[in-house]
């Protein structure tokens, strides 16, 4: 009963949606405000319809409904009910369902909102997101139904909706198969819905911009009432992304964060032009340039959050991360393809429209600076999507398969990533509209210098490796050109307006939050390029077994094996095997590490957690291999020491404090100021603005 | 004049792209190969970076604890997923492979730490060279085995 329910409710919202996105053109077109309102009503109905349907999935999965194959496939007797919940994810059916859940949300957030405000281009945003939001919620309702049940038919058991036959009984199991362990960590729970958060948000400037696009407002509107929404989408998706990174650092065993896996570069692509996007929009706001680019770049995050989706979802790319096999991979590629081909298409026709205000005359403008930095971002994405899509490319155009593993993204983008610091340090102090050599040395000498003392420090201290020195240096100048900056602001206010250093720092960075808030975020890369360097660069390994009493030294550490314990949890399904070695650091005794072994009887598939000792110097890593039932036969480990890696966390604490002191709401960045008042243009504000 | 510079500039930065992305290509491509497709192509395939995969013959496990040191022989499964979709899915394929003396065989090294998944009518998915001795000298060594996880319907038996 409860099954066919959901299913109604998704078939139903299926169709509201179609609705309110044809409603919304044809209203709008006609000019009938009674159509386009009745759009925005169908709209508004999408969220809690589709949560009523995700609710009964959740209900499903929490009381163990094994005759539905989705519950069987993520979920088991054993599993607690939290796991039960965020297994809504945890598999290809839900996970699509959850992504309509959140886009139908963000859209009415939207529609709520500011209605009368933006009301030139609210219904266009409808109908965009609508067909995006009627495409997900299809997938769902025709090709990946998390409302199938097993059917016995004859002693065959059946997936399907309905009872394929007339003396079809439902089949339920008696257990289901659980979530993969490797997905039960705490990090898994939340890195999946952030990724979600991120990829899904970027739908809404996406929307904006079609919307400006087809009706021809292509003043920079669009993305002031979208500024939050990107830097949001911004926030969830790097959250994403580094929660991520953090899950394989602790669960996956391998000592690593970041593997090139296809999957993760599908979830950094739209972060890169994300993140270009996010620069060059500024561009747009204060020098009326590059608002082609601006175009362009918010329809390639828009089509590569679909495509990224769809490389997770498809299984045409081996990773760990790969689901089954599925007839929605092709459903995928025709969508990508018909919404990038119609985005630019529209784009096209706008194209003289968009002209620039300006002219970009010095090389070393900030807008030039800007510019360069959104050619660097663009670099990495090509090598990234060369380097995924290499395998298939190779294969059609030479007929040998040809795969390129982590050296050749480490290579191709190590470059550019250091020109991107470079960059990051002398972007901020060149001027607008005209800067030279001359005044860029004057403001940077200071930091140039800084930098320099410090490697040639660390040459007689740390390293003679030519790579580390030069991004330690380029570490050192961004550093130090960035607090620099917010030296120099606060010193000058503080003159000006005769209050403390610190008052003046406060109100200096409360008053520009968008701007400060950057450099903030530029200091946190600068953080986590020290942990990525550290980690790449410095990494150092041994293995071996040994039997108590003995040990294995590296580096500065030692590590001595003393004993081992394994046994059953037969609530959780679970055989926890766990070995206890003490540490000592140049012969001093500093603690014990307890790297254990969990095996998960349902789903046969073993976890490696290892024994953690994290300083900022470095982190020693010990993982449990292998193991023989009496201690004094030995155990075998894999040792790590991954230095400065500690830096690379809290470059991302860092990052996220910057991002929300940028993206806090204070006033909304659509009802400031023009920069030039644009003409016939009608502002509505609504009272409650 | 002004826009000459500018068009440079990005020219520039463009070849340092394709520059470096058909060197990296270059220094880390790797050959994705059949056990069939490298014993046919013999001597030439020496010193090649390789992405070899094949399946398991259990009773060739051979590992020594104390040097780390892994054999094994795998034999002949095609590299395609169609064709293996095509021949009943991964389990079958592994299956034959591993019960027909007449496949193609090699025999692999590996220095490491044995995985749990190795055993017979798994997939090895290795990463490596072939050495001059005819034998696989694997750098990387991933394993799958067809589980209960691909199969969407449940056995029956089971839930009696």
């Amino acid at each position: 009963m409860l099954p066919e329910f959901g299913y109604g409710v998704l078939l139903v919202s299926f169709i509201v949606t179609v609705y309110s996105g044809f409603a919304a053109w044809y209203g709008v077109r006609n000019g009938s405000a009674s159509l386009v309102e009745s759009a925005r009503r169908a709209q508004l109905l999408t969220f809690p319809l589709i949560s009523i349907s995700a609710a009964v999935l959740i209900y499903l999965l929490v009381n163990n409904h094994f005759e539905v194959s989705f519950v069987y496939e993520v979920t088991s007797q054993s599993m607690p009910t939290y796991l039960k919940v965020t297994a809504w994810w945890g598999g290809q059916a839900g996970s699509l369902l959850f992504w309509a859940w959140l886009l139908a949300m963000f859209t009415s957030a939207v529609t709520i909102r500011k209605w009368d405000r933006d009301l030139e281009f609210l219904p266009w945003v409808i109908v965009v997101s609508s067909i995006t939001l009627a495409f997900f919620v299809g997938m769902v309702v025709f090709y990946e139904n998390p409302f199938t049940r097993f059917w016995d038919v004859g002693g065959q058991v059946v997936p399907s909706l309905f009872a394929p036959s007339a003396s079809a009984t439902v089949f339920t199991p008696q257990d289901g198969q659980g979530l993969n362990p490797l997905l039960r960590h705490p990090g898994m729970v939340i890195h999946p819905p952030m990724l979600y958060l991120g990829f899904v948000s970027f739908v809404i400037p996406y929307a904006f911009a079609m919307a400006a696009l087809i009706t021809g407002r292509t003043d920079d509107r669009w993305i002031r009432i979208t500024r939050r929404w990107t830097l949001w989408a911004w926030l969830f998706l790097s959250m994403g992304l580094v929660l991520g990174g953090r899950w394989a650092y602790d669960v996956l065993g391998w000592g690593g964060y970041w593997g090139w896996d296809p999957v993760e570069i599908a979830a950094f692509m739209p972060w890169l032009t994300g993140t270009a996007f996010l620069h060059s929009v500024m561009i747009q706001e204060k020098r009326g340039l590059l608002k082609h680019w601006n175009m362009i770049l918010v329809i390639l995050t828009y089509s590569l959050v679909v495509f990224g989706t769809f490389l997770t979802r498809s299984g045409v790319l081996s990773s760990v991360h790969a689901f089954a096999n599925s007839p929605i991979g092709p459903m995928f590629m025709a969508f990508v393809s018909l919404t990038l081909i119609s985005s630019v298409a529209l784009l096209i026709k706008r194209w003289p429209e968009l002209k620039s205000e300006t002219e970009m005359k010095s090389m070393l403008s900030r807008e030039a600076l800007f510019l360069f930095n959104n050619l660097l971002f663009m670099g990495i994405l090509v090598v990234c999507f060369w380097g995924v899509i290499s395998p298939l490319a190779s294969e059609l155009f030479t007929g040998t398969k040809i795969t390129v593993g982590p050296p050749y993204y480490e290579r191709a983008t190590g470059p550019l990533f250091a020109g991107l610091l470079f960059l990051m340090a002398i972007a901020p102090l060149s001027a607008w509209g005209h800067s030279t050599v001359q005044t860029l040395g004057r403001a940077l000498w200071k930091s140039a210098l800084l930098a320099s003392i410090l490697t040639v420090v660390l040459v007689f201290t740390y390293t003679k490796n030519v790579y580390a020195l030069i991004g330690f240096f380029l570490i050192a100048f961004v550093l130090s050109a960035t607090v620099h900056e917010f030296w120099r602001g606060a010193n000058a206010r503080m003159k000006a307006q005769n209050e403390n250093f610190f008052t003046s720092l406060g109100r200096l960075m409360g008053r520009n939050r968008r701007r400060y808030g950057g450099y903030i975020i530029h200091i946190s890369m600068a953080l986590m390029a020290i942990g990525i360097l550290g980690i790449e660069i410095f990494q150092k390994e041994t293995q071996g077994t040994i039997a108590a009493g003995e040990s294995l030294e590296l580096g500065e550490y030692r590590v001595e094996y003393r004993e081992l314990a394994s046994w059953d949890d037969f609530g959780a399904g679970v055989n926890y095997t766990r070995s206890v070695v003490d540490i000592y650091e140049n012969g001093v005794f500093i603690g014990q590490l307890f790297p254990r072994i969990d095996y998960y009887y349902d789903s046969q598939q073993n976890m490696t957690i290892p024994g953690q000792h994290a300083t900022l110097r470095d982190d020693l890593y010990i993982l449990l291999v292998d193991w023989q039932p009496v201690s004094s036969q030995g155990a075998t480990f894999k040792i790590y020491v991954n230095p400065l890696v500690n830096w690379l966390w809290i470059g991302s604490l860092t990052f996220l404090l910057g991002l929300i002191f940028a993206a806090w709401p204070d006033k909304d960045p659509a009802d400031e100021p023009i920069r030039r008042k644009v003409g016939v243009v009608n502002r509505q504000t609504s009272a409650a603005d | 004049m002004q826009k000459n510079k500018f068009i440079i500039g990005g020219v520039l930065i463009l070849a340092a792209v394709v520059y470096l992305i058909a060197s990296s290509t270059q220094a880390s491509a790797e050959y994705f190969m059949t056990v069939d497709e490298l014993k046919a192509e013999g001597p030439a395939a020496l010193n090649k970076s390789l992405r070899l995969s094949g399946a398991v013959l259990g009773d060739t496990i051979q590992y020594d604890a104390s040097t780390l040191t892994l054999t094994f022989e795998i034999a002949h499964v095609p590299g395609d997923n169609a064709e293996i979709e095509a021949q009943g899915g991964l389990a079958v394929v592994l299956h034959e492979a591993v019960s027909d003396p007449s496949r193609a065989r090699i025999k692999v090294v590996y220095e490491g730490v044995m995985p749990d998944l190795l055993r017979n009518e798994a997939q090895a998915i290795m990463t490596g060279k072939l050495g001059e001795d005819g034998v696989f000298h694997a750098e990387e060594l991933l394993l799958k085995c067809p589980t209960k996880y691909e199969e969407a319907v449940p056995d029956q038996s089971a839930s009696n």
